[in-house]
């Protein structure tokens, strides 16, 4: 009978407990009405992971709140691969929040194609906004004649390297494609590592071959190739492909790079094993202000523009792309103080950002005015001379397509395909497409 | 008790609860895959229904048929190593001093979450700082394999981990079917003049067939639809060389967007799966049960 007790009184408590979370469901859809309206907003920068960002939202949202009392935004916060999970299946169920972050271009087709976002170029053509942004970063977001994200964030590849490991073997910042030849064979002869590279993610190899493919061809070569106004058969991707075997057969990545995560790769750079390591942006807290990096390696990195290629190419061409975005959610039924949301946040956003949080905006940041690590003012001010920056082309491309792309690079990597073959590969998996 | 069992209504109600949530939970998911197989989708906006041109196309995959050939090539290994756990069992099921604490460290690989036992084997891979590399480095290997990004042996140094990671699951029921055997028998033929390999081969392994049977049908099916290491470790690469049929149907619906085409694959993982299943017992079965 003591058994049948304690079960009666276990089951009354879950009912309670269903009860009790089911009155807070309804607790907040009640608070959408009336009065107050409420934007619902989903970020992907826990504080656990990332204290910092997840601050900096906080603040832009209090401040907001205070200049807009009758406006209320409810947070929700997931790590990033949950986040995309999750918008997939809130988008399923057209559930999308009000506003909400994406990535630009190939991530954001398909809800493009649903008709989820709305466009925000009314926000952009207000107060001149649109200027605001560093070039070719707002157009990540265009698709058929309309812009649906405000970028936050913008990252362009550099290469990083290990000033110690270069004074001691004589060597210099490379300029020239053969003097990066040189340095390659000194540390190869010296038994150092000359780049970490961790091409199991594949689009850690894809910034090699889009840099070879910029210097070489020129801004525009592979742009075109993508959106088929070219050909990956043109023969300056062959040769780009070519330098990038090259660049293998010399030795100059990590052994079994094919095999390595860009984390392995990273932690190869960051232990000083490796001389290199050509990466975007997001990775300058490592190098400046992460306190959790030992000082000294700290101040032994600089970085340098991808050299130019036989005497072709122009220094101030970089391969990057915005981060994430803000959207806002076409079937939002606040989508007016969304977008007023939206406005306001990405203006706030970028000085803070840069100077709290390391994150590069993709609005211009006057260097005069804001207080930062000397490598942070070389990268901006870099940026805001930048003549163009090229969108990863596994953005760039569709998801389908951008599959076959990272796995050819890989192979090209591995050598077990030709660069005629390379091209082929784009050719027909862009075909395929149209 | 009888008179409670008798009726309908109490049958119905201890039975619907579980009934329900493998319907809603299994079931129903599963005409779904097959149904979104049947849609050109990309998870997101509008389906489109194009009949049966999915399932077509994945049959003139040639990515999908490598895909699957990865799958039965691990099925097979599982099977064949089924043979060196079952002779480690025989040895542990055997009054051996430290059985117990053996048998105990066979079994901690399957504690570990798939996830863990990734990290460690891609550690112990590392091309210039993993041990195998630097072991091999001792005994003179000039220049020891890329284990994780050479095409050619990615998939074996995979299949390594993956069949490690289970050798305790399948020594622990060997070791329990195995001491269920009556003394009794064993006595007997000894008593008989059987030498302990005749014990092991006539007397003990036909008496746990039925258990060994179980275990292909598992090994098999489980192998099949095999994902998580391979995922974690290489995620299919170098360019497919370590695909399989679960990991490409997850690459298709996740990272190319394209859900109706991977769904489509999903349902015939399940069919391939089924299948091969029905075949295997087919192959197995023995028209008497040894009975003790």
């Amino acid at each position: 009978m003591k058994k049948l007790k304690a079960v009666t009184y276990l089951t009354s408590a879950l009912a309670a407990t269903a009860i009790i979370t089911g009155c807070g469901g309804g607790g907040d859809e009640a608070s959408g009405d009336g009065e107050t309206k409420t934007i619902d907003f989903m970020h992907l920068w826990p504080e656990g992971s990332s204290a910092d960002h997840n601050r900096i939202v906080e603040d832009i949202i209090a401040e907001y709140e205070e200049q807009n009392p009758d406006v209320n935004v409810e947070l929700e916060v997931l790590s990033n691969e949950q986040y995309k999970d999750k918008l997939q299946v809130l988008a399923t169920s057209g559930e999308l929040p009000d506003v909400g972050m994406t990535w630009p271009a190939g991530f954001m087709e398909p809800y493009i194609d649903g008709e989820m976002f709305a466009p925000l170029d009314d926000v952009l053509d207000e107060d001149g906004l649109r200027d605001e942004f560093v070039a070719s970063t707002v157009e990540a977001y265009e698709a058929d004649g309309n812009t649906y994200g405000l970028p936050l964030e913008l990252n362009v590849a550099t290469v990083f390297y290990n000033k110690a490991i270069f004074d001691e073997y004589g060597l210099e910042e490379p300029t020239t494609y053969e003097e990066m030849e040189e340095v390659i064979n000194t540390l190869n002869e010296n038994d150092v590592n000359p780049i970490a590279l961790g091409n199991r993610d594949r689009w850690t190899g894809s910034l090699w071959y889009m840099y070879f493919a910029d210097r070489i061809g020129g801004s525009d070569t592979l742009t075109n190739a993508i959106d088929r106004s070219g050909s990956f058969e043109d023969p300056a991707l062959i040769e780009a492909a070519a330098k990038t075997q090259e660049m293998v057969d010399m030795g100059a990545f990590s052994e079994g790079f094919n095999g390595l995560a860009d984390e392995e790769a990273k932690s190869m750079f960051m232990n000083e094993q490796s001389a290199m390591y050509l990466i975007a942006t997001w990775d300058l807290p490592n190098y400046t202000t992460n306190e959790d990096v030992p000082q000294e390696f700290r101040d032994s990195v600089d970085y340098f523009s991808f050299p130019t290629v036989d005497g072709e190419g122009n220094e101030n061409s970089f391969v990057g792309g915005p981060g994430v975005g803000l959207f806002v959610s076409e079937n939002s039924d606040v989508k007016e103080e969304s977008k007023d949301f939206v406005k306001y946040f990405t203006e706030q956003w970028g000085d803070t950002a840069v100077q709290d949080a390391g994150v590069i905006p993709a609005t211009t940041v006057d260097t005069e005015e804001v207080d930062l690590p000397d490598m942070y003012n070389e990268v901006l001010d870099d940026l805001n001379t930048a003549e163009n920056i090229t969108l990863f082309a596994d953005v760039q491309m569709s998801p389908d397509v951008a599959d076959q792309h990272l796995n050819a690079i890989q192979s090209l990597f591995g050598n077990e395909i030709t660069p005629e073959e390379f091209a082929e590969l784009h050719e027909q998996a862009l075909s395929e497409e149209e | 008790m009888n008179k409670v069992m008798s009726n309908k209504w109490i049958i119905a109600m201890y039975v619907l609860p579980a009934f329900l949530l493998i319907a809603i939970l299994i079931f129903v998911p599963l005409i779904l895959i097959g149904y979104y197989g049947l849609m050109d989708w990309n998870g997101i906006g509008p389906m489109t229904f194009i009949g049966l041109e999915n399932y077509i196309n994945a049959i003139q995959d040639s990515s999908f048929w490598q895909s699957a050939y990865h799958s039965f090539l691990l099925a097979l290994f599982s099977t064949l190593s089924l043979a060196l756990y079952l002779a480690v069992s025989l040895i542990l099921a055997s009054k051996i001093k430290g059985a117990d604490l053996l048998r105990k460290i066979y079994l901690i690989p399957m504690l570990l979450s798939s996830v863990a036992i990734a990290q460690l084997w891609i550690k112990v891979y590392n091309p210039s700082n993993g041990m195998l590399n630097t072991i091999l480095g001792w005994f003179g290997v000039a220049d020891p394999p890329n284990w994780l990004a050479d095409p050619s042996i990615v998939l074996f140094a995979i299949f390594i981990p993956i069949l490690w990671q289970y050798a305790g699951f399948y020594i622990l029921i060997y070791y329990a079917a195995l001491k269920n055997i009556p003394e009794s028998l064993i006595e007997a033929a000894r008593i008989d003049g059987a030498t302990p390999l005749q014990i092991a081969l006539r007397i003990k392994l036909p008496l746990i067939m039925g258990v060994v049977k179980v275990t292909i049908v598992l090994a098999v099916v489980g192998s099949l639809k095999y994902f998580d290491l391979i995922y974690i470790m290489t995620g299919g690469g170098p360019n497919g060389a370590s695909e399989v049929m679960a990991s490409y149907m997850y690459t298709l619906a996740f990272s190319t967007n394209n859900f109706g085409y991977g769904s489509a694959i999903g349902f015939l993982l399940l069919i391939i799966t089924l299948v091969v299943t029905v075949i295997v017992r087919k192959l197995t079965a023995n028209k008497e049960e040894i009975q003790y």
